[in-house]
């Protein structure tokens, strides 16, 4: 079981310093936080065009929850605000186990590896936290694009 | 040689993803002895009815249990009477029972509400909303470096100002005793009411009212081997007597008109609606089993498994302890394993069988204070075994090698 989900992989995004660092032109700044657990990152985006041009992070989590922001953040440099949207509901979806199709889950790229998260109940919020933060910013930057 | 009470809880004998179950997350809530499920088994298979209102002979009967129980915690906690015991739902319903009916009627702007840092949030937040409601300034005592209450903060911050002094009995993440009995005294000098949170302390060390003289004190019946769902606020008669109602409705009354209502006597006055009469005979039978063990066995066993975690931890190098530099504990041990974060010690832990609880446990300005995002900690009650410290120990000791880290 815990060779599963403690990974060489989870265990190098969830040691990378690459994407814990401050953006001089975030766009956006969001906070996401588990009550229950205490995780607690805050991740910054920039914008331009529709298009995320980088993202970072900062914050104090566990393992999964550490790896899984990182990957995510990997996965959306260069995406738009509305594929960003989609990979997010497409990883939350894997992660509550109702998307199970690994081809179609090859759109994750690495984060696709923090499927067996799904098996584990107690630590679907860690793996998420990222995600939803995310999905939260890009839902805050389209609101504002359209008001 | 201790009785083996393995026997008397059989979900100890269970297993937990394939292996024995070594359960050390009783600060949260503990295991329940089969004479507790007999007696919850008993309530509603041959006695349920309600109570209280009922002429006939079973709603008498359920009256009886309820009010035996009743009896049964004064006597364990020595109030002098049973109007001073109160069921609620919890110690969080008693501790907000206390907030909403004495706090927000006896205090004013200018009145101080001083607590611990050490506070669960559930004799912190409700405290937080008296203080905004009534205008009082909720203060705060902080720790010494070991963990313990700061004797200088106390006599700086206990003044003429405070109207109410709110404090755990036993801190839920560090396991320290705050000596409430002469907390209690310095309050009532300078005419403030001690409110004391005994959800840590009530099931594992004698704890008497009036030895104490605390004003009010609060515990939940679950982390005493009782069912979930009952709970017990302690008040002294006078002062319940003058509080309002907390809940109103059904049981809690004299008299309704259309436009008033007259009020119960104690302790019915704070009992609104249909109570929790098979949880009631549940804490009954759990206080029944604790007076069989007897406290100083209680005491021993947790003191031993205690110490014996405290000096296993200090050898792993890559382990750091939370209030263990002192004398002045019991039962509970939090720790934190270098550069790995709690929920992933804990899953690891409960890979191996091993409950424990990670996290904030419901105190995040105390873990805050500690400079930490979460921690982990074990708490042992009077079932848990050497084994099972062993077997947290050697699973520790595989925790760093998971994460890739050695």
């Amino acid at each position: 079981m815990l060779e599963n989900i403690y990974t060489e992989l989870i265990a190098e995004h969830s040691q990378a310093k690459d994407n814990r660092r401050h953006l001089e032109h975030a766009t956006i700044t969001e906070r996401g936080h588990n009550p229950s657990c205490g995780d607690d990152i805050t991740l910054e985006l920039e914008v331009a065009d529709g298009v995320i041009k980088d993202a970072a992070f900062n914050g104090a989590g566990c393992a999964i929850s550490r790896a899984s922001t990182d990957m995510m953040i990997e996965l959306m440099r260069g995406k738009t605000l509305d594929e960003a949207r989609r990979l997010a509901e497409l990883f939350i979806g894997m992660i509550k186990g109702e998307v199970t199709d690994d081809t179609e889950l090859e759109e994750l790229d690495e984060a696709a590896a923090l499927k067996n998260i799904s098996t584990m109940p107690a630590r679907v919020k860690c793996a998420t936290l990222a995600w939803h933060t995310l999905d939260t910013a890009v839902k805050t930057l389209d609101g504002g694009d359209h008001a | 040689m201790d009785k083996n009470f393995l026997n008397d809880f059989p979900i100890l004998r269970s297993r937990m993803n394939g292996h024995p179950l070594a359960y050390l997350d009783n600060s949260a809530t503990t295991q329940k002895p089969e004479s507790v499920v007999r007696s919850i088994c008993g309530y509603y298979g041959g006695c349920n009815a309600n109570p209280h209102r009922g002429v006939y002979e079973l709603s008498l009967k359920s009256t009886k249990i309820y009010e035996d129980a009743r009896r049964k915690v004064a006597r364990f906690v020595n109030a002098k009477s049973t109007q001073e015991i109160i069921f609620t739902k919890n110690a969080t319903e008693s501790l907000n029972l206390i907030a909403y009916s004495y706090g927000l009627t006896n205090l004013r702007g200018g009145d101080e509400i001083l607590i611990t840092i050490a506070e669960h949030h559930s004799n912190l937040v409700p405290w937080q909303r008296v203080a905004k409601a009534t205008g009082a300034t909720l203060n705060y005592i902080y720790l010494t470096a070991d963990g313990n209450l700061s004797a200088e903060d106390i006599d700086k911050k206990l003044t003429r100002r405070t109207k109410i002094l709110a404090i755990t009995h036993i801190s839920n993440v560090l396991g320290i005793v705050n000596d409430v009995k002469t907390l209690a005294a310095k309050a009532h000098e300078v005419g403030a009411v001690i409110v004391v949170d005994g959800s840590q302390s009530v099931p594992h060390i004698p704890v008497d009212v009036q030895d104490i003289d605390a004003d009010f004190l609060a515990f939940s019946g679950h982390k005493m081997l009782s069912p979930m769902g009952v709970g017990v606020l302690y008040g002294k008669k006078e002062i319940l007597d003058a509080m309002p109602p907390f809940l109103s409705g059904g049981d809690m009354i004299e008299y309704v008109e259309e436009q008033t209502t007259s009020y119960a006597e104690l302790p019915q006055k704070f009992e609104a609606g249909t109570q929790n009469v098979g949880g009631a005979a549940g804490l009954s039978a759990a206080i029944s089993y604790l007076q069989g063990v007897g406290f100083e066995t209680i005491e021993r066993i947790e003191h031993e498994l205690t110490t014996y975690a405290i000096d296993e931890l200090k050898r792993l190098p890559y382990v750091e302890l939370y209030g263990c530099e002192t004398a002045n504990k019991i039962g509970i041990v939090s720790f934190n394993v270098k550069d790995v974060h709690p929920h992933d010690v804990a899953t690891i832990l409960d890979a191996a069988g091993v409950a424990i609880r990670a996290g904030h446990h419901c105190a995040q300005p105390l873990i805050k204070y500690l400079g930490q995002n979460a921690t982990c900690r074990a708490s042992f009650y009077l079932y848990n075994t050497r084994r099972d410290v062993e077997r947290l120990i050697e699973t520790l000791q595989t925790v760093r090698s998971v994460m890739h880290l050695a």
